[in-house]
């Protein structure tokens, strides 16, 4: 993307103000999108993000400037602009001497999505927009979106690395309305992976719109939501989203060190259920939180951040890690090359257990048993988190019995973790979008079916 | 005549003879301080921009963009919008907007004294913000953020069928958040104040909000369930205002999406609500001369006097239902097409004050904030359910704090159930004003 020598240049003009570090980060994204609503294929959508983020990091402080010019004058100018930012005050001049980093692959992509007719692009939701009005009269609307992006990187920074990496992501997503006597309801279904277009070897986007189609008709009967505490059963994949923002989030470093999460100084401490074993993987093969390095050139790593019930670590980026006297987790993730780089999670599961999940549902007297989830909130300094639920029904007499209407549930991570009583032995992974100060970064969560022995539920029956 | 529109012009000007070719330029600059701890954590400054070129030829749209505004990227973006127009599904409806004889109302959006600012005063601002709020009172234990942040953009629109658009606007802003509390309890608020340049912006204020909404939760503990009378705060009532926009959009009751679909002329909230939205109101933080389709802005009255009114069209919405655009095409930037929204809601105020309210309706819940918007609401449905935080109150005056539990009701519902709007209107950031709203007997969960 920019000639060795150039970025060697670049980052010893960074210095120059004094800096102890220096980074380029260049970033070249296709992105291609198509969207079918109403019947119809709205349009194509082509997009190209082209630029380099420079930052230059001086005792506690972060000078950092962007630009779309690549020319060596343009990145010179964002080196001198993240420098004047970082205030040195001495300077003269550092040499940097770059070694070429080459990073293990998790996964080969098969069919680069810019090699693919844009024509079957379109194709796969006129396919999707069948399959979901087939599924029933009170189907009224479907709305389906398919996108891929290929995002090539380069990092270079004054420690002497240099190291690039590619990422293709392809997904789809549907949408459906349906309408009933108690009004409107939708449905949703999105698969995503860190793949090219062979996704759809695997996925069929009929099979996505029967399943968003299913989930609106299926809601059309549903009933108010309870109002209270109850026991709650999260099917497996769908609930990972409740770690992601009960603890995940309280796992990152960045926040841990200003004092804002309720698990600062519990490393070591149990901080869960001893059922409860949770890992953050960026190497999970084809996940939608997936890369070869994080976007600091740290190659992504496995990292087991509860063991047992046991907090073993928080989750790290290239500043944190430094001033820590540690290593990075290859957890430093940014949006774009305009945006500074923090700690973030990629592919956040929960290991499975041992017990049946019919039998945890059988072993419910009475609670709510989730089957989708809709995204989450957390405040990382109270604990307190909220997530939606898409689709839940309730349990009674340890069967799963009607259907109930979106609402909230809200907790507190500590709390929450520790509530859980019960964990199955199957698994799977929910495909997401995480944001965190402005920047959205792809994700995945996963867990096994399991039990949380009381939660807030947020309907409005009594 | 601007840079920007010069070269939107000459992009437009490469239009093919039955081609409809609308261009949109973006251009800003943004400064960002962040402090932690007395000192500077970051520092970033950028320049970002890009280029937005719809074609419809032949019935079907097509669309690209671009951060960037060198001249082979353009080129290429031109020619895949043009490609893309090829996969489009043939709609008779589409078209760019054509201009409508309607003169944009002049808006003071762009203070030049914003960009010669200079940097050390903004780096001054921010510690002074961190320092602030630290000492504002003794129970706060720690300053989570506090940040500087602003930025000058300019736009331009211009398109073969004669639209010829441009914007300039400035922004600042201060934002703080607090955290009070020893030991194992922590309550966090935050306060913020929003201007077009540095020199009006509400530091007290943004420090006494942070403040007081972090140590006045202080001792907050899981309620009851139960069903009671609910006070919006204003910025909360803002976002609500927002889950009611996209029911509001001409586009949503097309696609049969709206829960106001098909009520035009019909009573859908209580006679004392009157909501516009109103993008020449210059004190409004989505104001702008002209919609994102360079028509230029105009007000339109929604519900009126809990009668619906009608929606918010663009030029394609206008068309599908035979009825010019109101000037509600809205984008975000250069990345996507117009699609039709608000900009600048509001309500028509009351005349009580958030304490008097209080004082009158005697016992309830003030809620201070809410968290869970975009999971726990459906703006389709409208079922919604969502955290809170705040003040339960009792003969009039404030009593126990809460936390850890939800409200839920339907948007339908809450327009029905509505008891009282105060006087305390005040514009936000975002797309929408905000003020005290009171709803009756909504379901309140927590343990």
């Amino acid at each position: 993307m920019i000639d060795e020598a150039v970025v060697q240049r670049v980052l010893t003009a960074a210095l120059r103000t004094g800096g102890d570090f220096a980074e380029v980060f260049a970033e070249d994204r296709r992105a291609s999108s198509a969207r079918m609503d109403d019947g119809k294929i709205e349009e194509l959508t082509s997009g190209r993000d082209r630029g380099a983020g420079i930052r230059v990091v001086r005792g506690d402080t972060t000078g950092f400037a962007h630009t779309s010019d690549l020319t060596e004058e343009g990145l010179r100018g964002a080196a001198e602009a993240a420098g004047a930012a970082a205030r040195g005050g001495g300077g003269g001049v550092r040499e940097v001497a770059l070694t070429r980093q080459e990073n293990p692959q998790t996964h080969e992509v098969q069919i680069l999505p810019d090699d693919v007719p844009k024509a079957r692009k379109a194709e796969l939701l006129l396919k999707a927009d069948e399959a979901a009005r087939a599924s029933g009269g009170a189907i009224k609307q479907v709305g389906a979106t398919y996108g891929d992006s290929h995002r090539k990187i380069m990092v270079a920074n004054s420690d002497g690395l240099l190291t690039t990496d590619d990422q293709v992501r392809t997904r789809l997503m549907v949408s459906c309305v349906a309408s009933g006597d108690t009004g409107m309801q939708t449905g949703y279904e999105a698969p995503g992976r860190t793949i090219g277009f062979e996704l759809f070897d695997e996925v069929d986007p009929a099979d996505v719109a029967r399943e968003a189609a299913r989930r609106a008709l299926v809601m059309l009967k549903a009933r108010p939501a309870p109002s209270g505490t109850l026991p709650v059963v999260l099917k497996r994949g769908a609930g990972g989203v409740l770690f992601h923002e009960a603890c995940g989030h309280g796992l990152e470093a960045d926040l841990v060190g200003r004092d804002a999460s309720v698990f600062r100084d519990k490393v070591g401490t149990q901080v869960a259920s001893p059922l409860v074993n949770l890992v953050d993987d960026g190497t999970y093969a084809r996940e939608w939180g997936t890369y070869a390095i994080d976007d600091e050139g740290h190659p992504a790593q496995r990292n087991t951040l509860i063991e047992n019930g046991e907090l073993t670590d928080y989750m790290w980026d290239h500043l944190r890690a430094r001033k820590a006297g540690r290593t990075s987790s290859g957890n430093g993730r940014r949006q774009s090359y305009h945006h500074l780089p923090m700690v973030r999670m990629t592919n956040t599961y929960v290991l499975a257990g041992e017990e049946d999940p019919e039998e945890i549902i059988r072993q419910t007297p009475y609670g709510i048993y989730c089957v989708q989830l809709g995204g989450g909130q957390v405040n990382t300094a109270t604990g307190d988190f909220v997530f939606g639920i898409t689709e839940a029904y309730m349990i009674e007499n340890g069967e799963i019995t009607h259907p109930i209407r979106s609402a909230n549930l809200i907790g507190n991570g500590p709390e929450v973790l520790r509530a859980i009583d019960a964990v199955g032995n199957d698994f799977d992974t929910w495909t997401g979008t995480c944001g965190k100060d402005g920047q959205g970064v792809p994700v995945s969560s996963g867990q096994p079916t399991l039990r949380v022995a009381a939660m807030t539920v947020g309907g409005t029956a009594a | 005549m601007s840079d920007l529109l010069q070269l939107a012009e000459r992009i437009v000007g490469q239009a093919r003879p039955g081609e409809q070719v609308e261009v949109f330029l973006g251009r800003s600059h943004h400064t960002e301080v962040k402090v932690f701890d007395g000192a500077v954590e970051s520092l970033s400054s950028a320049d970002t921009q890009g280029v937005g070129v719809r074609v419809i030829a032949d019935g079907r749209q097509g669309f690209a963009y671009a951060a960037s505004l060198e001249d082979p990227i353009i080129a290429e973006t031109l020619d895949e919008a043009r490609d893309n127009a090829g996969f489009g599904t043939v709609d008779e409806f589409l078209g760019l907007a054509a201009p409508d004889g309607v003169e944009p109302v002049d808006l003071d959006l762009f203070r030049p004294e914003l960009s010669a600012f200079p940097t050390e005063r903004k780096v001054e601002m921010a510690l002074e913000l961190e320092r602030a709020v630290r000492a504002a009172d003794p129970r706060i234990r720690g300053v989570e953020s506090a940040d500087y942040g602003d930025s000058v953009s300019e736009s331009a629109i211009a398109s073969t069928e004669g639209v010829r658009a441009t914007t300039r606007r400035s922004g600042c802003s201060i934002v703080a958040s607090a955290m009070a509390g020893e030991g194992t309890e922590t309550m966090t608020g935050s306060g913020y104040s929003v201007a077009r340049t540095p020199e009006d912006l509400d530091m007290a204020k943004a420090v006494k909000d942070a403040s007081e909404k972090a140590t006045r939760l202080l001792g907050a503990r899981k309620p009851p369930s139960r069903r009671l009378t609910v006070l919006l705060d204003p910025s909360v009532s803002a976002s609500f205002l927002g889950l009611l926009s996209s029911g509001l959009s001409a586009s949503s009751v097309i696609k049969g999406r709206s829960l106001f679909a098909g009520r035009e002329g019909e009573p859908v909230a209580v006679p004392f609500l009157t909501l516009v939205d109103d993008p020449t109101e210059p004190q409004a933080w989505g104001a702008g001369r002209y919609d994102a389709e360079g028509l230029a802005s105009r007000r339109n009255v929604l519900i009126q006097d809990g009668v619906l009114q009608g929606f918010l069209h663009n030029t394609y919405t206008g068309r599908r239902c035979d009825q010019p655009s109101n000037a509600s095409a809205v984008r975000g930037g250069y990345r996507s097409t117009p699609g039709a929204g608000s900009r600048a809601l509001s309500l028509t105020p009351g005349d009580r004050s958030q304490e008097q309210l209080m004082a009158d309706i005697g016992e309830g819940l003030l809620v201070q904030s809410v968290t869970g918007l975009h999971s726990g609401a459906n703006p389709i449905s409208g079922d919604f359910s969502v955290g809170v935080e705040g003040l339960l109150f009792r003969d009039g005056a404030p009593a126990e704090p809460v936390r850890e539990a939800t409200i839920a009701s339907t948007l339908q519902r809450m327009l029905l159930d509505l008891v009282a709007l105060g006087g305390d209107l005040e514009w936000l950031p975002g797309g929408a004003a905000g003020l005290t709203v009171v709803i009756g007997d909504v379901q309140l969960s927590g343990s």
